[in-house]
């Protein structure tokens, strides 16, 4: 029975990836791909998780906490390069050098 | 007091024990609101509204989620480590969807009218209505 509950999570975590992709692929500016990659790294670490209930390894854990932090900086670091087309640290301007 | 809580969440009730219904309230609403975010992902028109459906997957769908795995650990670290998780999410999502929303700014993105233009749109229309109403007042 618990089974079942951890195949309805990764069945709707699959459904809405896919539905994050399709607008990573269609998206019209780069910012709608950047903002549909992070939704789906976001749901992967709830993906990653499920499995290892799944799977009874909720060692899995720590990989989908390394997952998060790795998306979270990749999304920033994409940011800033499409905005600054930099990754250092501007300071010309007052809108510059930070995220 | 940890004992106390094994026994609570393992309470029959019905088919199952408590824990798991829980986790299965808490799994249907959050397999709900992922599937509703990433259709506002998709439909939604412009990358300011599709931030709203990013913020429903972060928010209701992956919290939800995690706190019905929760309920189904074996061991005091496994909630810890989901709680960890959770923690980060609540933080990096607000982070990243502001990050994202001011370099789409700065990146040309239009962001549609301002209240301010839309009242002036709106004075400026009533002006002409009231011109074409009476031509002879102006």
């Amino acid at each position: 029975m618990t089974v079942t509950m951890f195949a309805v999570a990764a069945i709707a975590v699959l459904v809405s990836m896919l539905l994050s992709m399709t607008r990573a692929f269609v998206g019209p500016t780069v910012f709608d791909r950047i903002l549909a990659v992070n939704a789906t790294g976001t749901l992967t670490v709830v993906l990653i998780s499920v499995y290892g209930f799944l799977d009874g390894r909720p060692e899995f854990l720590d990989i989908a906490l390394l997952y998060a932090l790795i998306n979270f900086i990749g999304t920033i670091a994409v940011t800033k390069y499409v905005k600054f087309q930099d990754l250092g640290h501007p300071m010309d301007g007052p809108d510059k050098g930070d995220v | 007091m940890p004992e106390v809580i094994g026994t609570f969440l393992n309470m029959p009730l019905g088919p199952l024990p408590l824990a798991d219904w829980i986790s299965w309230v808490c799994i249907v609403i959050g397999a709900f609101f992922a599937i509703v975010g990433a259709l506002g992902i998709v439909r939604l028109p412009d990358v300011f509204s599709r931030m709203h459906g990013a913020g429903i997957i972060d928010t209701m769908g992956i919290m939800m989620i995690l706190t019905g795995l929760m309920f189904q650990a074996d061991d005091w670290i496994v909630v810890v480590k989901l709680t960890l998780i959770l923690l980060f999410i609540f933080f990096t999502s607000p982070t990243t969807t502001f990050a994202l929303a001011r370099a789409a700014i700065y990146g040309g993105v239009n962001p549609g009218p301002t209240v301010e233009e839309l009242d002036e749109a709106r004075q400026a229309q009533n002006k002409k209505a009231n011109k074409e109403a009476d031509p002879s007042n102006t």
